[in-house]
């Protein structure tokens, strides 16, 4: 099966000028990465800021080319100008702030641009409008503009925009950072439906760890490299290391992390509350017997 | 210096058919040296509540007290306010402007009028007091990380020396580390300086882990009023206006209902931690 999005050791660079546009010096944002992420899964990738993540996950829509190295999307290789649109429909992407994405004066409006824009026939926009709407629970304000609603409200509308596209995989960077903690959860929802429902690819970047938990496979990275790959299991078990990079562990792991190191015995890692109440019910009734 | 609020009420496009109440009849009483956290879902009149509070927005009725004087009297000077109340915007790192991070931060107080030697004293002290690498001092602020950007930002309002500093989630979009550093720095502000300040996060467990007292808005009023623990404890109430309680004390709940002996007002983590430790050696 094709790969959804792969990577051979792609570098990216910054070229720093000064004000005159002499060239100061070279940063490199992403540094030999190999990537790989099949169609259906739910990949998460961590870093703190600066270590390359956005930049990385602008290769994944063609909006940056790699300095060194390849990109593919679905087979397509990114630099083959002859793709560009279909990378950009397949791959679609919302960013951190809903205020810069949305610019219909009401919500079907704003949904329907993409679709517009490909060329896709009246009746099929208002039909893909419906059912993207639907999607992301955002239905009933269909004609409401989106001025009026909530910063969680708007990122899904972005998110519909972005489905209305018929995407195969959409790239999520930062999508909750602005949102209060109803919006946060109201967006990682409509992903995770967007993923188990539609079988659509997410890649999610993100600084709350919490919402990593549920993911196929997480990426860690540090100064443009990947550092740390695996299952959020294998990921967050390793507490003390996620701290060097600058990153932490949802707040029931660090728990469970703490209470590991005064003696109790739990098994590392806890994701959970759930698992973290199982494991000490089973310990107090050990102690019982 | 306190910050009395007495039944502020502010409607914008008041008058017109758009009218729309952004604060109810809030009631709120600041006295020195606190340390609070503001919470409330997006749209509940947070931001209008604290611009309120160094008089960048006006009621449109009741009144609002800086140390004893009504800041809507005539005459009252409002740049001695706006230096003593010192309002850090959400993501302030986007109004540097400055060629250097040391020219931005003496901004302010060049505005204040101040002598240029006393406008250096006190950007070189605000910017330690942020612990800002004295190496970056003459950088382009547009270089720096998000982070060290917004120390520079939070300089630029220290410098003024307020004395109530507002905070406007200071920690959006920052990584876990950057997060931890500025809360941190923010804390020991408070603490070193005596400084007032006030809070306003999403985050329940950054909340939870450093106010004293949380102030809760909804739909322009305030909701509750009371220390950590307390408003907490409300965990029901505060879900069904969007907002959580920190997710340990969720687990002292589900904790408690698997038949520990907890203590289910636990809202930080070091408090769950000694609290499980004690509940397991009655077991």
């Amino acid at each position: 099966m094709k790969e959804m999005i792969r990577t051979d050791k792609l570098v990216f660079e910054y070229i720093r000028r000064d004000e005159e546009g002499n060239v100061e010096g070279i940063t490199r944002a992403v540094d030999e990465v190999d990537m790989s992420v099949s169609p259906g899964q739910f990949i998460a990738i961590l870093g703190h800021n600066g270590s390359g993540k956005s930049t990385l996950a602008k290769h994944f829509n063609a909006l940056l080319y790699p300095t060194e190295g390849e990109v593919y999307v679905d087979g397509m290789r990114t630099e083959d100008g002859e793709h560009l649109w279909d990378v950009r429909q397949e791959a679609g992407m919302i960013f951190q702030n809903p205020d810069n994405q949305i610019i219909g004066q009401i919500v079907e409006e704003d949904v329907g641009f993409g679709p517009e824009n490909m060329g896709v026939p009246t009746d099929e926009i208002w039909e893909r409008v419906d059912e993207s709407l639907k999607a992301v629970r955002m239905d009933k304000f269909r004609k409401s503009s989106p001025n009026h609603l909530s910063g969680g409200q708007k990122q899904r509308v972005s998110i519909a925009g972005v489905i209305a596209m018929h995407p195969k995989c959409i790239i999520m960077d930062e999508p909750t950072a602005m949102l209060d903690p109803t919006g946060r959860r109201e967006v990682i929802r409509a992903a995770r439906a967007l993923n188990q429902v539609e079988n659509i690819t997410v890649i999610l970047i993100t600084h709350y760890m919490e919402e990593v938990v549920d993911a196929d496979r997480v990426f860690v990275m540090d100064k443009g490299k990947v550092v740390m790959e695996g299952t959020p299991r294998e990921v967050f078990s390793q507490v003390e290391k996620l701290k060097e990079l600058k990153l932490g562990v949802p707040q029931v792991t660090l728990l469970a992390h703490e209470l590991r190191k005064s003696g109790v015995p739990l098994p590392n890692p806890i994701l959970t509350r759930k698992e973290l109440v199982d494991a000490l019910v089973g310990i107090r009734n050990s102690r019982k017997k | 210096m306190s910050i009395v609020l007495s039944h502020v009420n502010h409607i914008y496009d008041e008058d017109t058919a758009m009218a729309h109440p952004a604060l109810i009849d809030v009631n709120i009483d600041i006295q020195d040296g606190e340390f609070i956290g503001l919470i409330g879902h997006t749209g509940s009149g947070k931001s209008t509540l604290i611009q309120h509070m160094n008089g960048l927005i006006e009621p449109t009725s009741g009144h609002i007290f800086f140390d004893g004087k009504d800041i809507g009297e005539q005459g009252f000077n409002k740049k001695t306010l706006r230096a003593n109340v010192g309002l850090v915007f959400q993501y302030p790192e986007h109004q540097l402007f400055e060629s250097d991070c040391f020219k931005d931060v003496c901004f302010g107080p060049r505005n204040l009028g101040l002598p240029q030697k006393e406008v250096e004293l006190r950007a070189f002290e605000a910017l330690s007091q942020v612990g800002f690498d004295p190496n970056y001092f003459y950088q382009s602020p547009f270089d720096l990380s998000g982070g060290q950007k917004r120390r520079v930002a939070i300089a630029g309002v220290l410098a003024m020396k307020p004395r109530v500093l507002i905070l406007d989630e200071p920690t959006a979009g920052l990584d876990p580390k950057g997060r931890e550093d500025i809360l941190g720095l923010i804390s020991s502000l408070h603490k070193e300086m005596k400084i007032t300040v006030i809070l306003v996060s999403h985050s329940m467990e950054d909340v939870a882990d450093y106010v004293d007292r949380i102030i809760v808005m909804n739909k322009g009023r305030v909701a509750f009023d009371a220390p950590p623990k307390e408003v907490f404890s409300h965990y029901k109430e505060l879900e069904e206006i969007g907002l959580a309680a920190p997710q340990v004390t969720y687990c002292m709940q589900d904790l408690a209902t698997a038949g520990f002996d907890v203590d289910t007002s636990v809202t930080t983590l070091q408090e769950a931690k000694e609290e499980i430790l004690k509940a397991l050696s009655k077991c």
